[in-house]
């Protein structure tokens, strides 16, 4: 037999199904909010750009060196 | 689980029995949460290094959740003693809310869950401090020592001292005399706290098997040690008064606040069980109601001085 959409057990466990979606919901905006954060807070922001599916040879090191 | 077996379990009655999200909560021991967020908070704000406020936000959460998490897993431990005494048999295990299973489940992810991201928020040192503070209570002391010893309260009171030492080292980065103090301060303070309560408070530790000082030693031996605990307490809360994080005016209050401390606890010590039971207790009851001020009070004034050093009156 299978569950229905409105079978008691859903309002039973409202509840604690809100619950865990707001503890879901909070997790991930911590880890969204931290990600701002940490990368806002970069001192150079070239730390923070690095490969993206194309090769960036002029954000390595021994590139910038060479250039100086 | 089918819906057949769900209705069964519904018609036998167990769904009055069944958890709700607060019975869950209610394993983290919101309440030891609360101290140890307060604490932890005040060891990160007193801290010479400032963090952006999200971090120090979510830093003091994690910090809470794994104190929330060791919670769990004494729960977990000590479920069997927690069925026995009145004080804990309505706790969300011994009630048959959740399940054993499940509250070392929830412990165990929130212990790895709050770890980790305070390692990847702030630094390693704090999550590892973090890390043994779980270990801590509820290895050394719930699983260990807590059914082995009297000193038992002194040893567990160690893992409620960590809090202001990991805020401290989410700032820095490090340890300090100055956390190393904060830390020393609630480690001492624990024990004279806890057996003024045991003085007058009819315990059943002893029909749960856990051996408590005052069955052990006797009534006695137990003011002797608030004592002398309470002569170790004094120059710890002063002396933090002379570090970077101290001031006049910190050390003005705790002045006062040690010397009402040590009165209470001289006059515990003078007394017998019979002068004790002619009034109730009552010197044993103020000591008790001074110490969760007493605590409190050294902490809001270390906040008092951060804020007077960040207005420039500092004098040392």
């Amino acid at each position: 037999m299978a569950i229905k959409v409105e079978h008691e057990l859903h309002s039973r466990r409202k509840g604690r199904n809100l619950g865990v979606g707001l503890v879901l919901v909070g997790l991930v905006g911590i880890v969204f909010g931290l990600t701002v954060v940490k990368v806002l807070n970069l001192e150079n922001i070239a730390q923070f750009e690095r490969f993206d599916h194309v090769a960036r040879p002029q954000l390595e090191p021994s590139a910038s060196e060479g250039t100086q | 689980m089918t819906d057949a077996s769900v209705t069964d379990v519904a018609h036998n009655g167990a769904q009055t029995n069944e958890a709700g999200f607060g019975d869950y909560f209610a394993l983290l021991k919101p309440r030891v949460m609360s101290l140890v967020v307060f604490t932890a908070l005040v060891g990160l704000v007193v801290a010479p290094v400032g963090i952006h406020p999200f971090i120090g936000f979510v830093a003091i959460l994690c910090i809470a959740v794994g104190a929330g998490a060791s919670g769990a897993l004494n729960m977990w431990w000590d479920a069997d003693i927690d069925s026995v005494m009145k004080r804990t048999s309505r706790r969300p295990i011994p009630a048959g809310k959740v399940e054993p299973s499940e509250a070392l489940g929830i412990g165990l992810a929130l212990s790895g869950f709050s770890v980790i991201l305070l390692f990847l928020a702030t630094n390693l040192l704090a999550a590892a401090l973090l890390a043994f503070t779980i270990f801590f209570y509820a290895v050394i002391y719930s699983m260990w020592l807590k059914r082995a010893t009297p000193q038992n309260i002194v040893i567990g009171g160690a893992a409620g001292a960590f809090p202001p030492m990991i805020g401290w080292a989410v700032a820095t980065g490090g340890v300090s005399i100055e956390s190393a103090l904060m830390f020393a301060l609630i480690f001492m303070w624990t024990p004279p706290h806890f057996w003024a309560l045991a003085l007058f408070v009819r315990s059943d530790y002893g029909d749960a098997g856990v051996p408590m000082l005052t069955e052990t030693h006797g009534r006695p031996i137990t003011r002797n040690h608030i004592l002398v605990y309470t002569l170790f307490l004094v120059p710890v809360a002063l002396g933090l008064g002379f570090t970077s994080i101290g001031g006049p005016v910190y050390l003005a209050a705790a002045f006062v606040l040690n010397l009402r401390f040590f009165y209470g606890a001289w006059l515990v010590w003078l007394r017998d069980d019979a002068a004790a039971e002619a009034d109730n207790y009552a010197t044993e009851k103020w000591l008790f109601r001074i110490s969760l001020s007493y605590l409190f009070l050294h902490f809001g004034l270390l906040l008092v001085e951060a804020a007077l050093h960040s207005l420039g009156w500092s004098i040392w």
